[in-house]
């Protein structure tokens, strides 16, 4: 295939499809066995400095925030991170520990730019910055889900996104039209929140999916955090609502409100109030910092960080039975 | 009621006057999405909203304020995941796009990645998000801007969503696909559209109270002049009650 044009971006993590495969076979465990286990446990057992990470949200819906305060208690460092994000990675940039991106949408929504991004990018310490789009970064994903090493989309085409990428664009060997070859893009280490899990890693997932399924096929280690952890019958009820089986996943956290303050569709709304605080206090290194000191390293674990933003405002964000607000 | 408004009421309104009922719209966060609920409130109740994490024909009756929270699949018609409606509007499923950026430039290339040069930026913006998938496959996009000099450039800084890239022919020569490309730009001063030959934006109507010369002097580039230009009426008393009343009442983008 005649290559036409190479994005001049690093390839931050090369996918080797039978390298994966091999480790799918070999760590990836087929029997059911309990992985339910405390979030520091779940972190400490997969997380290594310079893991290529990825979380699994949209916007600061279902967002795996619980992991991600513990994956900085921790102190992991040289991260590199898949870059689809609203909270968790304005939090995980907040540490200065983040040293490459491949990025496609980091910012606050309605809120505006991160703050985070901006001192960390314009600053240089996160070296390598790769562009993708949203489509793009998840086809990436779907690639790896698929098993192989990468994938013709139509995205990208033209622009400077595909020129700072790491994408490829050929022309098409059945129709001669030129097309962009996104390579797959494979995690060490994948983070997702779930409305529900059972024991051995099974997962549901109410409303919309974002790009669990694709994502959750295509990690190395997998932990899930879940609102609920539920009995292997109840999945066996409804398998068709098993959207992550058992197999993908490395590691159960329960986790109620782990997307605060973010939220969780039909179960609680998102904290405006902390949202706010979040990005007023994000806006300067100093009070960034205190905003980490107080809500990441403050508490312990996440029944601490229930405790600080207290049990009657949690349970206040939750919907009237019958979910949507 | 008051029927004076604010430039930000006017955008949404000029907006939501686009949106054409009975088919598909990608809608994104902010006035795009405040247009769409004002367009299924008036003329297009069956303007179906594809929201880009799965959400397919969810009836507006509160405002999103994420691109995946919960009312962007409010009594939805499907609620799948981001690899759907990216792939539907990649088979040709999706008339309209909308899109907004720091820049725009006569093409209707635009810029939300970085301000300065990409290496040592003096700016790091969000990046592309949704939005070079949206540039890429809708058949009609429409972008939202503010409009001034610093906005409407020669040449954005960085293309990450493709507009007609350097000219008729362009976005095919690149492998996008054919029929597809900017429609409408809505700004704070005026509506624009492409010339069919040169590809480049034309001024088709000034807001009210806007004047032709105050449009060219807030653009960074040689706009073309539509042979007529329109004065965009006026939002309706209509229009300001339903946004302000039913779909932004707290007022958070309004």
């Amino acid at each position: 295939m005649h290559v036409v044009e190479s994005g001049i971006g690093p390839l931050i993590q090369p996918p080797d499809m039978n390298a994966f495969r091999e480790w799918n076979r070999l760590h990836k465990n087929k029997a059911l066995v309990d992985k339910l286990m405390s979030e520091q446990e779940a972190i400490s057992r997969f997380m290594f400095d310079g893991a290529y990470i990825g979380t699994e949200l949209y916007g600061t819906v279902r967002c795996p925030m619980s992991l991600i305060r513990e994956l900085i208690r921790q102190g992991y460092k040289d991260l590199r991170v898949a870059g689809q994000g609203v909270m968790e990675l304005d939090l995980l940039l907040a540490t200065g520990r983040v040293r490459a991106l491949d990025i496609t949408y980091i910012g606050n929504e309605v809120y505006g730019i991160s703050a985070n991004l901006r001192r960390e990018v314009e600053s240089g310490r996160v070296q390598q910055v790769v562009e993708w789009s949203n489509g793009g970064i998840t086809w990436r994903f779907k690639a790896a889900a698929m098993g192989v090493p990468f994938i013709p989309v139509r995205s990208m085409l033209g622009t400077d996104t595909l020129k700072y990428s790491a994408a490829k664009v050929v022309e098409c060997p059945f129709t001669g039209e030129k097309v962009a070859l996104l390579p797959a893009l494979i995690l060490d280490v994948g983070f997702i929140h779930v409305h529900r899990a059972d024991r051995y890693g099974n997962c549901q997932i109410d409303g919309i999916a974002g790009f669990a399924t694709e994502m959750a096929r295509a990690c190395k280690r997998l932990i899930v955090s879940a609102e609920e952890i539920i009995p292997t019958e109840e999945i066996r009820k409804r398998p068709d609502r098993t959207v992550i089986p058992y197999y993908l996943v490395d590691a159960v956290v329960h986790a109620p409100f782990g997307s605060h303050p973010g939220e969780m569709c039909y179960v609680y709304r998102r904290d405006e109030e902390l949202i706010r605080e979040w990005v007023k206090e994000m806006e300067q290194p100093d009070t960034a910092q205190a905003y980490l000191q107080k809500y990441v390293y403050g508490p312990k674990n996440h029944e601490e960080y229930m405790d600080l933003v207290g049990r009657d405002r949690l349970e206040s964000l939750r919907y009237r039975k019958g979910g949507q607000p | 009621m008051s029927t004076e408004y604010n430039p930000r009421e006017l955008l949404i309104c000029v907006a939501a006057r686009l949106m054409e009922d009975g088919t598909t719209a990608f809608i994104g966060t902010g006035i795009p999405m405040l247009a769409a609920a004002l367009a299924q409130k008036l003329h297009a109740p069956n303007l179906v909203t594809v929201f880009e994490f799965g959400g397919t024909g969810a009836i507006l009756e509160e405002l999103p304020l994420a691109v995946g929270e919960e009312r962007t699949f409010h009594r939805a018609l499907s609620a799948t995941g981001i690899c759907d409606t990216m792939e539907t509007a990649q088979r040709g499923f999706i008339e309209y796009g909308f899109l907004g950026g720091a820049q725009i430039d006569p093409y209707g290339n635009l810029n939300s990645t970085v301000i300065g040069d990409h290496a040592r930026p003096k700016a790091r913006l969000p990046g592309s998000g949704g939005a070079n998938d949206v540039g890429s496959h809708c058949w009609r996009t429409i972008a939202i801007m503010q409009h001034d000099a610093r906005r409407f450039v020669p040449k954005v800084d960085f293309i990450t969503t493709p507009g007609y890239l350097t000219g008729p022919g362009a976005r095919e020569a690149a492998g996008l696909p054919p029929g597809t490309g900017p429609y409408r730009v809505v700004s704070s001063l005026a509506l624009m559209g492409f010339d069919d030959a040169t590809k480049r934006m034309k001024l088709l109507a000034v807001h009210p109270g806007v004047t032709v010369e105050q449009v060219i002097q807030n653009t960074g580039f040689e706009l073309l002049l539509a042979d007529r230009i329109e004065e965009t009426p006026p939002p309706t008393a209509e229009e300001l009650r339903l946004l302000r009343e039913e779909i932004d009442p707290h007022h958070l983008y309004i």
